[in-house]
């Protein structure tokens, strides 16, 4: 029994030493994010940014587009199959518009970049980690969270909204298309049908949540990659470990964020 | 007045006691050669040396500056003056030679583009890499990427110059050639060098000094021909090269009895 105390009480220690360690780099990257601006900042910091920009946003395009094309099409057949039995196909236009801004759009980006990027973050520090890189940066007077964190958090807070919004409209042409092949809706109509689907608040509150995932997906990544110890088989650990914290963290986050917005957000 | 000042430095990793006491002071332009065997502290007692880890007790003041217990901005201004190529030379994987050498110009100083390529041309022209400058990390030999990480070290021009380990894992005659490296750096810009090594050709060619290291704390300090002549038995172990644990037929037979005899007893 007092194994078993003991046990859970080492466990819950370290949960709170991860959650006070994740805070603890998210001040600090905030306050050397002025070091990653355009104009303001360091001009090779941003640099660093518009590099990352692309590796987070650009080059994840294809994949987050082809996923949500196939979820706009699940999701509109999914719905369509019930809603037909009762002659109500037209709400999948609804159901599709509205589930991908609110919903499906930042979680699906978000996944994607937590197994693209999430992971190549842990990696790219452990490694860094593992070969004296980051030493080298600390006797140079350069802070790795400074050189390193803060041009990828910039960067993943610019990229990941816009993919999200990518995410969206792919979604919902997917949708558009099933319902032209299915019921023949003029592609027009369809959009028109979509823009009257969707609030302002919707748009919103999708981008707040991409915002929220970018912060756990760099932080959690680059944490998981200065926790490295030891050699290169601890490096792929912290690129695994990288992703399922992430992943989990980011559905957590999500259904906080979805309770918030349903119990305070009055239609 | 010393350049560097250690006093009753004890350092412990989870309990364990790395560097016990330890006392030494380093002369302005002094080539100091920190001597031992693997796992004597040498490393340890570096990374106290460029203030990268804290000590369990005791003080490190480089220029009379207490490296543990100073403000982000005096240790700023102390690792300006301290030039260190690490045992692995922690080149940055993602950067060319050059842009290596120019990062510490880049970041702490506002020379034009022009001047920084001028000075690291020339860096990388003392270090013998000047044909090699547009080439990544990856792409150097062991020996390349030691005097490469030299350069970087000599970029901002500093006042002491740390090299850990710089002829491991290489032949003697690229050894040999960092060798007459350091020997030149040291009569052109009158650096305080302090080398961890435990290859004895070399420490006795570039040495003022040597301190020697055993099991956490100094067992002989002073010039070398003092350290050459000691009669002190871990000194001549050391340098004659005398094993202090033998292994012989006879002593793995008796271990392989003693293992048989405890197998027939657990049966």
């Amino acid at each position: 029994m007092a194994n078993v105390l003991e046990d859970v009480g080492r466990r819950t220690l370290n949960e709170l030493d991860y959650v006070g360690s994740l805070n603890i780099q998210l001040w600090s990257t905030l306050r050397a994010m002025k070091s990653a601006l355009p104009l303001l900042g360091n001009r090779y910091r941003w640099q660093a940014t518009v590099r990352q920009m692309l590796q987070i946003g650009y080059d994840a395009l294809p994949m987050v587009s082809l996923m949500a094309i196939c979820m706009g099409f699940i999701l509109a057949m999914q719905g369509a199959s019930e809603l037909r039995r009762f002659g109500a196909l037209q709400y999948v236009i609804g159901l599709v518009a509205v589930g991908f801004t609110r919903e499906l759009g930042p979680l699906l980006t978000a996944l994607a970049v937590s197994g693209r990027s999430g992971s190549a973050f842990a990696a790219e520090i452990g490694t860094m980690k593992v070969t004296e890189e980051l030493d080298s940066l600390r006797v140079m007077a350069l802070e790795p969270i400074e050189f390193v964190l803060a041009p990828k958090y910039l960067a993943a807070l610019i990229s990941i909204p816009c993919l999200t919004i990518m995410s969206n409209s792919f979604g919902i042409v997917a949708g558009g298309l099933f319902m032209f092949f299915s019921t023949h809706l003029a592609p027009l109509l369809y959009f028109r049908y979509v823009l009257e689907s969707i609030a302002l608040r919707d748009v919103i509150t999708g981008l707040v949540k991409s915002l929220a995932f970018a912060t756990i997906i760099v932080h959690v990544g680059c944490l998981e990659g200065f926790r490295v110890r030891g050699g290169p088989d601890s490096v792929g650990r912290s690129t695994t470990s990288a992703v399922v914290k992430s992943t989990f963290l980011v559905i957590v986050a999500d259904a906080i964020f979805t309770a918030i917005f349903y119990f305070t957000v009055k239609p | 007045m010393p350049i560097i000042s250690i006093r009753e430095l004890v350092v412990e990793y989870d309990g364990r006691r790395v560097l016990d006491g330890l006392n030494l002071d380093i002369e302005p332009g002094e080539t100091m050669v920190l001597l031992g065997g693997s796992g004597s502290g040498k490393s340890t007692l570096l990374r106290q040396i460029i203030g990268l880890d804290r000590p369990k007790s005791g003080s490190v003041s480089v220029k009379g500056v207490d490296v543990n217990h100073c403000s982000a901005a005096e240790l700023k201004k102390i690792r300006h003056s301290i030039g260190v190529a690490f045992q692995s030379a922690a080149l940055f994987n993602s950067l060319s030679v050059k842009d290596n050498v120019a990062l510490p110009l880049r970041e702490h100083t506002r020379l034009a583009p022009s001047v920084i390529e001028l000075i690291v041309w020339m860096k990388l022209a003392v270090v013998g890499l000047a044909d090699s400058s547009n080439l990544l990390p990856q792409e150097l030999s062991g020996g390349m990427k030691k005097r490469g990480a030299v350069a970087r070290a000599l970029a901002l021009d500093p006042e002491i110059l740390v090299l850990d380990e710089p002829s491991a894992g290489l032949d003697p005659i690229v050894a040999a050639e960092l060798d007459e490296l350091i020997l030149l750096l040291k009569q052109a810009f009158h650096m305080t060098v302090i080398v961890v090594t435990h290859e004895m050709p070399s420490a006795f060619r570039i040495a003022d000094r040597i301190a020697m290291l055993h099991q956490g704390k100094f067992i002989s300090v002073g010039p070398k021909d003092e350290i050459s002549a000691s009669q002190d038995p871990h000194v001549r172990h050391f340098l004659d090269r005398i094993p202090e644990h033998m292994t012989n037929a006879i002593s793995v037979a008796a271990h392989f009895e003693k293992y048989l005899h405890s197998q027939e007893t657990r049966q």
